[in-house]
């Protein structure tokens, strides 16, 4: 049986605005991934628990607050610390460019704006998980 | 490999929650490593209750879940904070084979506690309300040391019953406004139920829904009502004893997001316990689970052995006849598996 890409998608930090999260689960949904979506306001604690007992193969975060600098690196270092180093982690929102620039430095496999297509992710997040390979920036 | 296996397994043993994580991946995909890993845990398993929540979408069961959950952890007075696992069920899509698991949604409160694990599964096309590794979920929790393993079913129709055969109590969630009281006398899910729950019983109508089932169970039992109306002259229990001899199957009504407001259910629900214990009724329903389980194996490497004896020109041979109706289901079955079959 192939095997299934289990993606967890989240939303760390307080703004209400899950929209662009929902339309990503949809997508990945209909590109036969299992989504795991914990709703709003998670801490980057929660966040890393549930990556860790769920054992995803990918965490998507949506951040439309502008507090991605200092949400995205501490699920980083959770995720470091519960051994999921290796988990390719994604981030959407409203993230300026030089601010995405830093994000994939510290390790983030991928950032996307406003208008990204679904399909670009779902490429992105199958060949992370299964060639292990972050997009080309 | 079978020692990265037994360390995993060790570490599981251990309390370690990343090692329990990927061996239930490994369960899930029914790797040779997740076979190996329940032939190893399957000795440490039978302690576990095992606790079945059901009903039908949007009936709260998540959140449900997510009290009961809290009440084992946080348990009233002296009694012992319980390890909880949850495992929630969501449907796959039929055609993409996605799935969007949401209840973690609505289990928030138990973020960050390590006396409790939850983890999403999807059907993958599994019919009867749970995925096809569900049981053994239960059983690699059971195996790690978890108290309580609480099984929340895809949000099920009139059907879903597979969860009976799986768990010691079964809860059924309704709430008001879901039928009328033909709805409550059908055969099926209601009838597999252990504690019968009106969630959301502050909504209007939420008494007549406990009337209603509670009418429904009454029926179950005429007899019984008869005499304790008017010949023994008592008020009757509101609760009439069900097909299993000595529970009676409680109609509760709950407020999931309410605090307290699972408070009599969670008390019913250990009642249940207690009852399993006592009557004997926890090792009947056991044996039956191990017994299912084993007839299922049976079954399915016989099916894997003939798949690989049968020529695949013959079984097509057979197939083209059964499509032109020159052969029956039965005809084939008797050419492809002939009585001297040494499977």
């Amino acid at each position: 049986m192939e095997r299934k890409i289990r993606v967890l998608i989240a939303k760390p930090g307080l703004d209400g605005h899950d929209r662009g999260a929902k339309v990503v689960a949809r997508a990945l949904r209909d590109a036969g991934m299992e989504v795991i979506y914990t709703g709003l306001r998670q801490t980057a604690e929660m966040i890393a628990d549930a990556a860790l007992q769920e054992d995803v193969d990918a965490v998507g975060l949506s951040i439309l607050s502008g507090a991605h600098m200092s949400l995205v690196p501490r699920v980083l270092e959770l995720l470091r610390q519960n051994g999921q180093e290796t988990v390719p982690v994604f981030v959407g929102g409203i993230i300026p460019e030089a601010d995405a620039k830093k994000l994939l430095e510290t390790g983030v496999c991928a950032v996307y704006g406003p208008g990204a297509p679904t399909s670009k992710t779902i490429e992105d997040i199958r060949q992370a998980v299964e060639g292990k390979a972050c997009p080309a920036q | 490999m079978s020692s990265a296996i037994n360390n995993q397994v060790n570490l599981l043993l251990n309390g370690d929650r990343a090692a329990l994580a990927r061996v239930l991946t490994e369960v899930e995909n029914d790797t040779p490593t997740g076979r190996h890993a329940l032939d190893v845990l399957f000795a440490q398993t039978g302690r576990a209750h095992v606790l079945g929540v059901t009903g039908a979408p949007g009936t709260g069961k998540s959140s449900l879940v997510n009290q009961l959950a809290y009440l084992y952890r946080h348990p009233a007075g002296s009694e012992p904070a319980q390890r909880v696992a949850i495992i929630a069920v969501d449907p796959s899509s039929p055609f993409s084979g996605g799935a969007i698991l949401g209840d973690r949604i609505r289990m928030r409160d138990l973020a960050g506690d390590p006396g409790v694990f939850i983890r999403s599964m999807a059907s993958r096309g599994a019919m009867g309300g749970l995925a096809h590794k569900t049981l053994e979920f239960a059983q690699v929790f059971d195996a790690a040391g978890f108290d309580v393993v609480i099984v929340e079913t895809v949000g099920a129709g009139q059907a879903e019953v597979e969860i009976a055969s799986l768990a010691h109590t079964v809860l059924v969630v309704e709430t008001p406004g879901l039928g009328d009281d033909i709805q409550a006398i059908k055969a099926g899910i209601l009838e597999i139920a252990d504690i019968l729950v009106v969630n959301k019983a502050d909504l209007p109508g939420a008494e007549k829904a406990v009337h209603a089932l509670r009418a429904m169970l009454e029926l179950a039992r005429p007899g019984c009502m008869y005499a304790g109306e008017h010949v023994l002259g008592t008020s009757i229990e509101p609760a009439i004893a069900n097909q299993q001899n000595g529970w009676s199957v409680p109609v509760v009504p709950a407020i999931a997001v309410q605090p307290g407001g699972t408070e009599q259910l969670f008390q019913e629900v250990q009642k249940h316990l207690d009852y399993l214990r006592v009557s004997g009724e926890w090792q009947l329903r056991e044996q039956d689970r191990l017994q299912r389980m084993l007839f299922e194996t049976v079954r399915d490497t016989l099916e894997a052995r003939w798949r690989v004896i049968v020529p695949e020109q013959k079984l097509q041979h057979v197939l083209e006849d059964v499509k032109k109706r020159h052969l029956s289901i039965h005809e084939a079955v008797q050419i492809l598996l002939p009585n001297e079959t040494k499977l």
